[in-house]
């Protein structure tokens, strides 16, 4: 059971975007579309699953007061791997995304992750955490960009899904709409927490 | 003995005023400049007015009853949205479009901050807002076929383009004159002119737009009886007025500074709509006398940014809801001085 926990945690309970809060400004970013919303995730699922392994790794020899610095260097390695990476296989998306993916070093759910559990638990646990929260994300991810590429782009991950009469609004596919969208999720997650409090 | 003292607490003097009169009466000072534009447009300026003012009030009661929250709808308040928000838009747009523009207005402009006092813009702006990012062909266009069987008012102003657009294309090519040939230049010279010279038009509303804009006299006769009635204070109406007729006239000409025409930036677009009604809702404008001239003097400010240097040819609805996100701010920085505070506290 505990060894499904961590993992689970953080796709719901725990769920890096929609309670914890976290990671906000990529998952504004690029949620306009599906395809860059999955892109991102497993982006900074791959980045999550490694940096929280070699961390928790060397957590022993980490002096405590320059932790965030070297924490921040492990990150970037593997941001760039991924980086370069991306660049090299799928193109296409790297373009997309532009420069959210060099950004991924300072997404606050790595390093969050890296700072709360990869430097106080052992790598097999550190591994199952960047699963989950990876995951989590990813599924944040594709909730808000499957609603705002249907409503603003009247598709689902490029496939058109109504007729020619459809004009999409527009609006949730630009920043505003974003905000609006990821708003609503967060009160309607909040308002199920608070009713299933209630029974 | 009976009791002859009866003990209560503040307030002890009250007078009739209330919600629902306040927005049933600048509602109806609206019903002049509503009827002038069926009379221009047509009747499908009516009917868009029409629905817009349904569906903002069936959204308001809707959403009321979800959140369980009392049903407010007989104030008035969301009657007056929607005859603002069609105010905004184009007599040419598709019929469902103000009505998700209601929608927006109300639920996400409204009441989701917690309804009537607690938004903290605009919600009719809102909802343009929401409508110009999400359609801006539909919200663009002001011209069109004309109605089957004409106006009223048989003026043909739905096939020519408005005022400030006609002047921000002037404009563009007086400003690269040497980049485009002399017949053009000549062109943009001869349109500012025209428009220069048809400034009573402009003034009466006999001029392309949106449907409840395009009356700067009507507006005004509404906006002066506000001020009579004291619904609006002087201060945001006159710096919003006035800090755009400065800059148009320092700017807004073609023919460098101090040549702008003041009497064309003031009348055309939605500055009467917008400094009259829009800026001054009580919900979304600054508590103090000094705070809306401030936030009067911005709007002008982000107005003119908007019109002589923006991607827009008109800026009156997001200088609004720009300086509604600045209320707070202005509101908090002017504190009147408390009676017997001391000189400095």
């Amino acid at each position: 059971m505990a060894f499904f926990s961590d993992i689970t945690r953080g796709i719901y309970e725990d769920n890096p975007v929609l309670k914890q809060a976290l990671g906000l400004c990529p998952t504004l970013a690029v949620s306009s579309s599906v395809s860059n919303g999955i892109g991102m995730g497993l982006a900074a699922t791959f980045v999550l699953v490694c940096s929280n392994v070699l961390i928790a790794m060397i957590r022993k020899m980490v002096p405590d007061k320059i932790r965030i610095p070297i924490y921040i260097v492990v990150i970037a390695t593997f941001v760039t791997i991924i980086d370069l990476a991306m660049a090299g296989f799928v193109p296409d998306l790297y373009k997309r995304l532009g420069i959210f993916v060099p950004l991924i070093v300072v997404n606050c759910i790595i390093l969050g992750r890296a700072e709360a559990f990869a430097g106080k638990n052992t790598v097999w646990a550190s591994f199952k955490d960047g699963i989950g929260m990876g995951l989590g994300f990813t599924f944040a991810l594709l909730v808000i960009s499957t609603i705002r590429e249907i409503i603003g782009n009247g598709t689902f991950l490029g496939i058109p899904l109504f007729g020619a009469g459809f004009e999409p609004v527009m609006f949730f596919a630009l920043a505003p709409g974003a905000f609006v969208t990821i708003g609503f999720i967060l009160a309607f997650v909040t308002w199920l927490d608070h009713r299933k409090g209630a029974k | 003995m009976e009791r002859s003292f009866y003990v209560s607490s503040s307030p002890h003097i009250t007078d009739r005023e209330s919600i629902p009169r306040i927005m049933y009466t600048v509602t109806l000072s609206l019903l002049p400049a509503a009827g002038y534009s069926v009379w221009l447009f047509g009747l499908r300026a009516l009917v868009i007015m029409l629905l817009s003012m349904a569906a903002c009030v069936a959204t308001e009661a809707l959403v009321q009853k979800l959140m369980k929250r009392p049903v407010t709808v007989s104030d008035g308040s969301a009657l007056l949205t929607g005859l603002l928000l069609s105010f905004n838009v184009s007599a040419q747009v598709p019929l469902w479009l103000p009505v998700v523009g209601s929608v927006f207005a109300i639920a996400v402009g409204k009441q989701v901050f917690g309804g009537l006092g607690y938004n903290p813009m605009n919600p009719a702006l809102l909802g343009r807002a929401f409508l110009l990012a999400s359609w801006p062909t539909h919200m663009t266009v002001f011209s069109g076929a004309p109605p089957a069987g004409g106006t009223v008012s048989g003026i043909d102003v739905i096939t020519s383009a408005t005022p400030l657009n006609v002047l921000k294309q002037a404009r563009e090519v007086l400003a690269n004159a040497p980049a485009y040939p002399v017949e053009k230049v000549n062109q943009a010279h001869e349109a500012v002119g025209q428009l220069y010279d048809s400034i009573d038009k402009i003034f009466l509303g006999q001029i392309g737009g949106c449907i409840g804009e395009t009356s700067a006299l009507l507006l005004i006769l509404g906006g002066l009886f506000l001020l009579y009635k004291r619904y609006i204070g002087w201060e945001i109406p006159v710096s919003y007025i006035g800090s755009v007729a400065l800059l148009a006239w320092i700017f807004g000409g073609t023919e460098g500074a101090f040549s702008g025409n003041i009497l064309f930036h003031i009348f055309s677009g939605g500055l009467m709509l917008g400094a009259f009604y829009m800026a001054t809702d009580m919900v979304t404008s600054p508590i103090t006398s000094r705070g809306r001239l401030i936030f009067g003097l911005g709007c002008g400010l982000i107005t003119m940014v908007i019109r002589l240097v923006g991607g827009y040819p008109e800026g009156v609805s997001y200088s609004i809801l720009l300086m509604n996100l600045l209320v707070p701010v202005i509101d908090r920085s002017i504190r009147p001085k408390v009676f017997g505070g001391g000189a400095k506290s």
